[in-house]
């Protein structure tokens, strides 16, 4: 029976952090370039919407999926135009996407279903249906191994599986491919990618592009493969989560696996259990929701290792 | 590239930003299938049209004025104050333990110890992320979002936990003691012989708004240490020179900002509220950003603002009362607000750059 809990919370855990994992990325691609993201909460958000929206009008999620990441990716453009182009506050115009994402969604919502700001329920063909790993019925006896395989491993849906295989699709891309390393330059040193003669506005572009795009992934998970259908503000802040993942992460790839997973946790715990009693302490459910917000603060303080993040962030590029 | 005189660019382009802002949420309103003339029409008679609808008006704007202020001195010092909501969730803190603790019997001095109370929370939320800004170089725009989810994650505890009457369902503090209620602008202007509406949660609160801007326009100008804040700024390497204290500078600006921010709890915990509940800033912290940005943190662009905002509050709950357009219109307009006052103000700027140039060569 313990076990079983066990095994059932961690799975939740995975589907948790599953939309952490790609908003991370997301976030990793762009700052890595030298583009501060706080706005990753507005594309989940933007990209859960029109997911949901459009996956329930033509009852095909895959429709919803293109639609969901094309908003969030134009959402991206407006940041990429603002920070890139009009050498804008990088900051503030993350801040403004996110109320954008806010206040349209609702109001676009209302205006299409009349249902105070979320869309129908979705089922069957309109969401992501769980994938059964292969063998996982005639394992699921095997003692230990067997709910491990079954439960926790098996049984999610295709975008999860897609979530895990990028970690390492973005390590090799950001650490093995020249583009990566023109990528990261950027966001170190722009003057010298630039005296090398590679575009530094094209390279910038992209990255948000891709952070666009992932953020898109994230959002049409949230709304077509965890829920079955959007509900106003709900990514409930799962954009600074994935923020605290990566900077706890310290900007790495591997490093946002294990941030995002932990972060899961602690969420499917809070779920689970209300109060949780350690040693005979009780630690109220509130703290776990505020752990993240903690840790990540006590990592930027350089408590446990200093968080420095790339050194270009936040700066417009001017050519001389 | 300052060729824009000075007036252009503190009052023309801040201008324009908000016009385009406004146009933008008219063109949404006609895709909803509204009539945006009928809108803004119906937006100033509900908002502006009775004395009911200042007392609202005037209540929401002395939100923003409060978080408007908190964003624009921590601008000064070039410091992104984002956690202005956690602040001033804390500040209600700070007013709800002053009325609940002691036996008020009048609401003045009541008042100026929930002032000072929900001051000295605001400050203390903002001084954790301005030290470790100032002693280890964390961003400060981080630790203020992570600050503002522990403040909400802090209050859900204590109210849930702590601070909620025995038997009672709703996670929230009793009720102050009568004595604690402070006056309405109904009650501050029957005397005087002007007859203001009852129901308006406007109160006596707008007037320490008043004083905080002009508080603040005299610390900014005025002073030493406003000097020594805007120098920090302009450049930091300059201040450093001239002998200026970066953690110093970190830290005040950061506690007054707080404080600032702290001090919305007077008007919305103790005025309107009357008891500590959850979510109490309503996003009133966020506000605070627009306000700033569209203001260019002057103490009057903020108190003009801070109007501006109030009636789009009060207008937009207007609306959704009695058209098809949510109240999350005002959301869209403060995102457009903050995003052409702010994050694109170049691309509005750069017209006008060109506009000024040719002007200048046709007359030489």
């Amino acid at each position: 029976m313990e076990f079983l809990v066990l095994i059932q919370v961690l799975d939740s855990a995975l589907r948790l952090a599953v939309p952490l994992l790609f908003c991370s990325l997301a976030g990793l691609f762009s700052e890595r370039a030298g583009i501060f993201d706080i706005g990753l909460e507005g594309k989940i958000l933007i990209a859960a919407f029109f997911a949901a929206a459009t996956a329930s009008v033509s009852g095909s999620v895959w429709v919803g999926l293109f639609f969901g990441i094309s908003a969030s990716m134009l959402f991206s453009l407006l940041h990429g135009l603002a920070s890139i182009t009009f050498r804008g506050n990088q900051l503030i115009s993350g801040v403004a996407i996110n109320f954008l994402a806010a206040g349209l969604t609702v109001l676009i919502g209302q205006s299409w279903f009349k249902l105070g700001g979320r869309t129908p329920s979705l089922s069957g063909n309109a969401r992501f249906s769980e994938i059964t790993l292969p063998f996982a019925d005639n394992v699921s006896n095997v003692p230990i191994i067997g709910p491990i395989y079954s439960e926790l491993l098996s049984g999610h849906t295709a975008l999860a599986y897609l979530a895990i295989l990028m970690v390492p699709i973005s390590w090799y891309i950001l650490f093995r491919t020249r583009f990566g390393l023109r990528l990261r330059a950027v966001g170190e040193n722009p003057a010298a990618v630039d005296t090398a003669g590679i575009s530094v506005i094209q390279l910038r572009y992209l990255a948000v592009i891709i952070c666009g795009l992932l953020c898109g992934l994230a959002g049409a998970y949230l709304a077509t493969g965890l829920a079955a259908g959007f509900v106003k503000d709900m990514s409930a802040g799962r954009g600074f989560i994935a923020l605290a993942a990566l900077i706890f992460a310290k900007w790495r790839p591997w490093h946002i696996l294990s941030a995002t997973l932990l972060f899961g946790l602690l969420e499917a715990i809070s779920n689970r259990f209300q109060n949780i009693e350690i040693l005979g302490i009780i630690l109220p459910t509130q703290l776990m929701q505020a752990l993240p917000y903690i840790l990540t603060v006590i990592i930027l303080a350089g408590f446990v290792g200093k968080a420095t993040p790339p050194l270009a962030g936040g700066v417009p590029y001017i050519k001389e | 590239m300052d060729v824009l005189p000075k007036w252009v660019d503190t009052v023309i382009i801040p201008l324009i930003g908000v016009l385009i802002s406004l146009i933008f949420s008219g063109i949404i309103i006609l895709l909803i299938g509204e009539n945006p003339i009928d809108a803004l029409k119906l937006m100033i008679t509900g908002a502006l049209g009775s004395t009911y609808g200042w007392g609202y008006t005037l209540y929401y704007a002395t939100n923003f004025i409060f978080t408007g202020l908190a964003v624009s001195v921590a601008f000064h010092a070039r410091m992104f104050n984002i956690g202005g909501e956690g602040q001033a969730a804390i500040g209600g803190l700070g007013v709800a333990i002053v009325c609940l603790s002691f036996g008020w019997t009048h609401w003045f001095p009541a008042l100026l110890a929930a002032t000072l109370g929900a001051a000295i929370f605001g400050a203390l939320w903002a001084a954790i992320p301005a030290y470790l800004q100032g002693k280890y170089g964390s961003h400060i725009v981080i630790t203020t979002i992570m600050f503002n989810f522990i403040a909400a994650s802090l209050l859900n505890y204590l109210l849930v936990n702590v601070m909620r009457p025995t038997g009672s369902m709703d996670p929230a503090t009793q009720k102050f003691p009568e004595a604690t209620s402070l006056p309405s602008l109904h009650d501050m202007l029957e005397p005087v012989g002007i007859s203001f509406s009852k129901a308006g949660p406007a109160n006596i609160s707008f007037l320490i708004a008043l004083i905080a801007c002009v508080l603040v326009w005299i610390f900014i100008w005025h002073t030493r240490l406003g000097y020594q804040l805007r120098a920090y700024g302009h450049s930091e390497s300059a201040a450093k020179y001239a002998g200026i204290k970066p953690f110093k500078i970190i830290m005040i600006s950061m506690l007054i900002s707080g404080a600032l921010a702290g001090m919305m709890a007077t008007n919305n915990v103790m005025g309107e509220a009357e008891r500590l509940i959850m979510n109490s800033t309503e996003g009133a912290g966020f506000i605070g950003i627009a306000v700033a940005l569209m203001g260019r943190s002057h103490p009057l662009g903020v108190l003009l603002a801070a109007l501006l905002f109030g009636f789009l509050y009060q207008g937009g709950a207007e609306l959704a009362m009695w058209t098809t357009i949510p109240r999350e219109l005002i959301v869209v307009i403060q995102a457009l607000v903050i995003l052409f006052t702010g994050a694109l103000e170049n691309m509005v700027r750069a017209p006008l750059n060109w506009l000024w140039l040719k002007s200048r060569r046709g007359t030489s």
